[in-house]
């Protein structure tokens, strides 16, 4: 076959052909058949490759219009132009053979000049008009795409917050799809058309978005519900429906009274005993019957906290058994039947297989609407995107953005840019010191840095950092998905996400870490932090020199005894205090228990004067009538082996030294200790004349 | 003979099919042609069977080609017995008379044809 387009020639008469071959010939290769069931047999073989037929009426076999009548079978008729030339002249074949869609009508005697145009201008048309076709496909699959992952970021705020997998609203999507798919298939009793299917699925992304106002306390609860919290957890669908309903735009878009029917009744049963308005059979609307028989059989098949997931046949027999409410006996037959393509869709429940999907629908409807053009049927899809978006981002109270690298821009939610002091479009960012001051150089570059490693196929970064809000400084959570072009090799186009306010639990958390590592009285280190943070210390410069001095107030147990335990706090208080001012900064303070304490630190060359300062800054005076005596025991690792238990060891045998010798002063360890005390030890039991009530 | 004389001699319109196919080359082709177009044979033999379906469709034929060619003379007579034979209705007078002139406008057709033909290879 040459580069030429192919003309298939139907007539039985061979000197016709001739005629019309002839003509035709230098620019096409010519096809001949010289009757209709050869005609069919060639469109059979050749398919798409023949770029217009010409076609007699009267011919042996079949004739022209038996050969329309096949093309309109089997939609050849839809991609291959055909122009019918014949010598009848009743109005009514002409008429008949326009009706079965062909493009041309050329009465004999024909022109040379005129049959040859036709032929021209037709195949022109044609080509053009697939080009057309291959356009707006194109156009919707992008825009398909784009929806799909509205849906999939949809699916994340709605179910981030309930603790779930993230993929529940995709599920719920499919499982719509697929039965509406097999219910217009049974009836018509529902007059559902395509349009309405992909509705309806699109809209049944939405069915919990009336969870958004469920105490999270409730939502995540992880055992059963009390009757209360039942009752405030059944009113996610009346919530959602009035979320809905209070839209000041588009109470007429078909998405959104789709979304408001499903969101209110996809907890209503056939038998009326669901909820919140107790409609029976098909009181309820079908898009929430068959959105609630979806969400029951992915509640199923999902693990919870409080149940395991049942396999894909437990949960369709418990369904069918009427184990979950009684439901519109259609929808069985419906399910029944469907069963093993719902499994199979669900396994291959990929953004791509979807899109796929919608988009063959999308197409199919285009091809019914003709009068609808590509770019209206392209500017409605979009400006329902936006009316998506804007409705999503008004709701929630959060902080979204969106930054693209082409233009350079951020451009921010309504309630995020407020909440900032920022406004909602700002061009250039990296350059705009109003954005510059909104993040930290270094948080910025870490952020970019985690983007531009994603991969298309993991696009989604989660990052902590401070963001001043209405003038404080608070923890955000930065959760963000870069976008990626659809290219070879894909580039870095920019990213959509929002930021969470997680201070007060960040503070929370750091609360609860300072309250396990601080000794709650005086607010020194405890005992296990500092011996925790002494060994890392030593493992980090194992080469460095340090020391570890033990603490003892002398007549402690007097003070409780002349003043009360209160009193006995109060000291102990004000000897930390001296202690916090007393130490250099990287130096380790700590109350070991009772009324000893520890310093840990390192030192240069002198140890014997910064030891003498400390002590002297503790030591001395009096606390209202108390006098302060500290007794002090000190082991460097000059001196004995550099770890914590050996110096500590060895530093609560100097202290018990000085508490044999008078107390009120401090020594080294050094070997005769060892032989003056033993092993014995100052803290606990010797002391514990005066300390073993606080401990 | 020429190919304008052939079309005097056989009742045809030379202006016409040369307006039409553009070129004497391609009416001298086509008229050369229907010297072996079988679709005369084809309807006296469907006429002899009694077969009226198939001897409409060679008529029809036949008056599709004439048509094309501005052999007008027996585009008419063909034309005549066509409507005669449509639709499978029953013979009705003055039918033979049809046939009798589709056969006579068909035999000064093809002699005159089969005189240029002469002419062109003598």
């Amino acid at each position: 076959m040459t580069g030429k387009q192919t003309i298939l020639i139907i007539d039985d008469s061979e000197m016709n052909r001739a005629i019309l071959a002839d003509m035709l010939g230098n620019e096409f290769d010519i096809i001949e058949a010289e009757n209709g069931r050869e005609g069919v047999a060639q469109l059979q073989k050749h398919g798409p490759e023949i770029s217009l037929v010409l076609l007699d009426i009267v011919m042996p076999k079949m004739d022209g219009f038996g050969v329309l009548d096949l093309m309109n079978k089997y939609h050849w008729i839809e991609d291959i132009p055909v122009i019918m030339i014949s010598a009848e002249r009743g109005s009514s074949h002409i008429e008949r053979a326009f009706e079965l869609g062909i493009t041309d009508f050329i009465s004999r005697p024909f022109d040379a000049l005129i049959v040859h145009r036709r032929v021209v201008n037709t195949i022109l048309l044609y080509a053009k008009q697939k080009r057309l076709t291959a356009m707006v496909a194109e156009q919707i699959y992008e825009k398909e795409q784009r929806s799909s992952l509205m849906i999939d970021i949809l699916s994340h705020i709605v179910e981030f917050r309930n603790g779930e997998s993230g993929m529940h609203v995709r599920h719920v999507h499919t499982l719509t799809e697929t039965l509406l798919k097999f219910l217009l298939r049974k009836t018509d009793k529902y007059r559902l058309t395509q349009t309405d299917i992909s509705v309806i699925s699109t809209a049944s992304a939405l069915h919990d978005i009336g969870k958004i106002a469920i105490p999270e306390e409730i939502l995540n609860k992880p055992g059963r519900f009390t009757d209360e919290e039942f009752a405030i957890m059944k009113t996610h669908s009346m919530v959602g429906a009035e979320m809905l309903e209070a839209l000041p735009f588009y109470q007429d878009e078909p998405l959104v009274k789709a979304a408001y029917q499903i969101c209110r009744w996809h907890h209503e049963r056939w038998d009326g005993r669901g909820y919140p308005d107790g409609l029976k059979e098909d009181e309820i609307p079908i898009s929430a019957q068959i959105v609630a028989l979806a969400d029951v059989y992915d509640a199923l098949t999902s693990e919870r906290v409080y149940k395991p997931a049942f396999s894909h046949d437990q949960a369709v027999n418990m369904i069918l058994n009427g184990e979950c409410g009684t439901f519109n006996p259609l929808l069985m037959d419906c399910l029944r039947e469907c069963a093993d393509v719902i499994l199979e869709e669900l396994n291959s429940d990929s953004l791509d297989s979807r899109s796929r999907r919608e988009m063959q629908n999308i197409a199919r409807e285009l091809h019914k609407h003709e009068e609808l053009t590509a770019s209206e049927r392209t500017l409605e899809l979009l400006e329902h995107e936006r009316m998506k978006y804007s409705f999503f981002a008004s709701l929630t109270k959060e902080i979204q953005f969106e930054y693209t690298v082409t233009p350079p821009s951020i451009v921010l939610s309504t309630w995020g840019a407020e909440k900032l002091g920022l406004p909602e479009t700002l061009m250039d960012p990296y350059q705009d010191p109003q954005a510059r001051a909104l993040i930290q150089d270094s948080d910025l570059e870490n952020l970019a840095d985690m983007l531009h490693s994603t991969t298309p196929g993991s696009p989604v970064v989660t990052y902590d950092c401070k963001l001043p809000v209405e003038g404080e400084e608070r923890w955000h959570r930065i959760i963000a998905r870069a976008s990626w072009s659809s290219e070879e090799p894909p580039r870095y186009t920019g990213c959509i996400g929002k930021a969470l306010d997680i201070h007060s639990s960040r503070l929370h958390l750091e609360n609860l870490e300072r309250q396990a590592s601080h000794d709650a009285l005086t607010g020194l280190l405890n005992r296990d932090y500092a011996k925790m943070r002494i060994m890392e210390r030593l493992a980090d410069r194992p080469a460095g020199n340090y020391a570890l001095a033990i603490l003892d107030l002398d007549y402690f147990k007097s003070a409780n005894d002349t003043y009360g335990h209160m009193f006995g706090d109060q000291v102990l208080k004000f000897l930390a205090e001296r202690m916090r001012h007393g130490i250099r900064g990287g130096d380790i303070a700590a109350r070991v228990g009772g009324d000893e304490f520890l310093i840990f630190l390192e030192y240069k060359a002198d140890l014997e004067s910064t030891i003498d300062g400390i002590y002297n800054r503790v030591n001395g005076g009096v606390y209202e009538d108390f006098t302060i005596s500290v007794s002090m025991g000190v082991a460097s690792t000059e001196m004995v082996e550099a770890d914590y238990e050996t110096l500590f060891r060895r530093a609560d045998e100097a202290l018990y030294v000085v508490k044999n010798s008078g107390k009120g002063h401090y020594s080294y360890y050094h070997r005769e200790h060892a032989q003056m005390g033993g092993d014995k030890s100052a803290v606990s039991p010797i002391d514990g004349e005066d300390s073993a009530e606080l401990i | 003979m020429t190919l304008q004389e052939c079309y005097a001699a056989l009742g045809g319109d030379y202006d016409e099919a040369m307006g039409r196919l553009r070129s004497e080359r391609l009416v001298q082709k086509f008229v050369l042609k229907f010297l072996n177009d079988g679709s005369y044979q084809l309807l006296c033999d469907s006429l002899a069977a009694g077969d009226r379906e198939e001897a409409f469709r060679a008529a029809h034929t036949i008056k599709g080609v004439c048509a094309n060619l501005a052999f007008n003379t027996l585009l008419d007579s063909s034309e005549a017995l066509t409507e005669a034979l449509r639709d499978g209705r029953p013979a009705q007078a003055g039918e033979e008379d049809l046939i009798a002139r589709v056969k006579a406008d068909y035999d000064r057709a093809y002699q005159a044809i089969q005189a240029f033909q002469g002419g062109v290879a003598g």
